[in-house]
């Protein structure tokens, strides 16, 4: 039987959390998840696309050993989707089945109908289960996707964490679960709800940040080659870009050219691979070729100068 | 981390609450239940080092992305000023870290004037008078100037109102994903039929269904201020408030040399505090037109936060751009792809003579879903009118776009 592990104590302990996982945070995101912890408030994460913001839902729920229960969240998701549905072929049938052996009391009938034997649990309503290893974490993704009316029903349930189901009952955690709500920013989430959680920004990391987490989650790539990449995507930041790489985007830039096996970064290479970094057309256009091999003597005439 | 004594603990908590009251005037709304949060927080943190207590502090107060540099300004000023963090630091640990930053930087206006209200001098609020009319001609100067409107009547607020209720935008009624109770849909709702026949104890099925549900779509409105639209500024604000009001997304942006948005302006109920909070935000009234730059500032930082979710643009500018180059056709072309509808709303098109020779005007037409003439400009009537009456693309664009050629 697994032990209950608590969640960490102070900041320090939150940031070797995250590092045992090898997530290599700042301590601004380790003060705001401590204090969400601590003091049981959601936690509302907003940035770009690919800096992480996912990952950290996954991070906790794997190094405080609790059960991850994803919510995505999409236009016109509704409660039948998000927290239950009546499993209806079953229940037809067991009306059918009632009303085969005749004598049909209705009161009866209803009670049988409606009872936990053919409710279908969803992420909603899974978080509210009590769990032997300490409550889950509910990730709540892509939070703008939806529409206001999901947003309001969240809120009341993210007050109380209580669900009522009309034909059973209050279904009430006895722990309330830990959130974490994503966004991206397509849409300005409302106030209220906002007030309820804990907000930070997720922003892009800076040079040596983004080194150590190519060093955490590519490994066995060459350093020299780790170096390049950071600061060519640094640079690349700061260009007048429809939408900047993220940190995925990063990543999946070291892990395919250290499959191609190279060593240094070189004009060929970068304009070849710089599908994985940039996803606009009109970026690719403008930075591939000669804009590219600019950048990257600009890249290492620094690190030259660094050294 | 020594335990606070009952005294530091309530100075801290009033400290605290003096920042709340900081951060209200200068514009971050902080209510007092984020202030009983920032205690607790706090408590919860301990008081570490200076960083700590800012991150602390930020996660309860901040509550948008935009809201931290005003945060970060109050906090350097607040916390600075009278030492106090030091001495908590002194009084809490046995050996302050020696880490805290001396930079000195220009605090914001507002953070100033919050803390130190009432010390400095009121500033004078010039006026300056537009002499020449500069209707029909472009110029890239950027001219900053303030704007006085006048006050709207209560016959022109009602008017506003009546004709905002008429206004039917083209594709006003959108279908959602969501499904609602429907009489003749054709999708069953399970869930309605089972309650329905258990109130027979499941001797009749009598099935129920669902529909799509309609919605309105949001609004987005680009209105041009330079000094050619002069005239027409005024009733189109008026015609932005109003729709505001009435309906549930519109964001409103106005550009000129600059781009801001004002749709928080404009959500204000009194139309003219609301045409008030406007020209405060804005400085480039009346001056040149720089419709490419502008656009491009809007599809990079605005158009994949507003344009999400099927919205309809309005366009309201006259065209006239002084250089026109490649970039305003690209810009109005990626525009064109981000949204649902792009109407375009022309003053110019009003003469009879028209013709659509200008370079601008050129670029920009081939992009637009639906080119709308406004006869009368006199009125919000005759402007709702105009916007209501549907026109079908081909139809309007390419007697345009066939007398340029």
């Amino acid at each position: 039987m697994a032990t209950k592990i608590s969640v960490p104590g102070s900041i320090d302990d939150t940031l070797k959390l995250l590092s045992k996982a090898d997530y290599v945070g700042d301590r601004s995101l380790a003060t705001v998840l401590f204090l969400a912890l601590k003091m049981g408030r959601p936690l509302f994460l907003e940035g770009e696309a690919g800096v992480g913001k996912t990952e950290i839902a996954k991070v906790l729920s794997s190094t405080l050993g609790r059960k991850l229960i994803r919510l995505q969240c999409y236009e016109g998701l509704d409660v039948s989707a998000a927290v239950y549905e009546w499993n209806y072929a079953a229940q037809m049938i067991a009306i059918r089945l009632a009303e085969a052996e005749g004598g049909v009391d209705r009161d009866r009938l209803t009670h049988d109908v409606f009872s936990e034997q053919y409710l279908i649990k969803r992420p909603l309503l899974q978080a509210l289960e009590p769990d032997t290893v300490g409550p889950p974490v509910l990730l709540i993704d892509e939070l703008d996707r939806t529409d206001e009316a999901f947003e309001a029903f969240l809120l009341e349930v993210l007050a109380d964490f209580q669900i009522t189901i009309p034909e059973m009952g209050t279904v009430k955690a006895a722990e309330p679960p830990i959130v974490i709500i994503t966004s991206n920013r397509t849409r300005e989430i409302h106030d209220a709800l906002k007030r309820r959680c804990l907000y930070h920004w997720v922003g892009y990391p800076d040079a040596t940040r983004e080194l150590k987490i190519v060093n955490a989650k590519v490994p066995g790539i060459g350093k020299k080659l780790a170096q390049e990449i950071v600061h060519f995507v640094q640079a690349l930041r700061k260009e007048d870009l429809f939408k900047s790489p993220g940190v995925a985007e990063t990543l999946d830039w070291a892990a395919a050219l250290a499959e191609l096996d190279a060593v240094a970064l070189d004009p060929a290479t970068v304009s070849d691979t710089l599908g994985v970094l940039l996803k606009y057309q009109d970026d690719i256009a403008r930075i591939e070729g000669s804009k590219a091999s600019e950048l990257l003597n600009q890249v290492r005439a620094d690190l030259r100068a660094a050294e | 981390m020594t335990e606070l004594t009952e005294q530091q603990r309530g100075r801290l908590a009033e400290n605290i609450v003096y920042f709340a009251r900081a951060l209200r005037k200068a514009g971050i709304p902080v209510g007092p239940g984020s202030v009983v949060d920032a205690l607790a927080a706090v408590l919860a943190a301990g008081i570490g080092t200076r960083e700590d207590f800012y991150w602390t502090l930020h996660s309860v107060f901040v509550k948008r992305h935009e809201q931290t540099f005003l945060f970060d300004q109050a906090f350097q000023i607040f916390f600075r000023r009278r030492n106090y963090l030091e001495q908590l630091m002194g009084m809490t640990m046995p050996q302050v870290e020696g880490n805290i930053p001396d930079k000195r930087k220009e605090a914001s206006q507002r953070v100033q004037e919050a803390l130190f209200q009432g010390l400095g001098e009121k500033l004078q609020r010039e006026v300056q008078e537009l002499e020449i009319d500069m209707r029909q001609t472009v110029s890239d100067q950027e001219v900053l100037q303030k704007k006085d409107f006048a006050q709207m009547s209560a016959a022109e607020v009602a008017a506003a109102k009546s004709a905002i209720q008429r206004l039917v935008l083209p594709l006003d009624d959108v279908k959602t994903r969501r499904l609602t109770p429907h009489r003749h849909g054709h999708i069953i709702d399970m869930r309605r039929t089972l309650r329905s026949s258990m109130k027979s104890g499941g001797d009749f099925i009598d099935l129920k269904y669902l529909g799509p549900k309609t919605k309105k779509p949001p609004v987005v409105a680009l209105l041009d201020i330079s000094g050619s639209m002069t005239d027409y500024t005024r009733l189109f604000l008026h015609f932005l408030h109003a729709v505001t009001d009435a309906r549930k997304r519109v964001h409103s942006f106005l550009f000129g040399t600059r781009l801001t948005n004002v749709t928080r302006a404009l959500k204000q109920k009194d139309p003219d505090e609301a045409l008030a909070a406007c020209t405060a935000s804005v400085q480039d009234w009346s001056g040149g037109t720089r419709i490419a730059t502008s656009l491009h500032l809007f599809n990079k930082n605005w158009a994949r936060r507003v344009l999400t979710q099927g919205a309809i643009v309005l366009l309201i500018t006259d065209g006239l751009e002084r250089d026109p180059d490649d970039r305003l056709e690209f810009e109005i072309d990626r525009l064109h792809r981000s949204c649902r509808r792009l109407i375009w709303f022309n003053p110019l098109l009003r003469y009879e003579a028209f013709e659509a020779k200008a370079k601008g005007i050129q670029a920009i037409l081939p992009h637009v879903d639906e080119f709308r003439p406004i006869h009368n400009l006199e009125s919000l009537g005759e402007l709702c009118r105009s916007l209501s009456k549907t026109g079908s693309r081909d139809v309007a664009t390419r007697k345009w776009v066939n007398k340029a050629a």
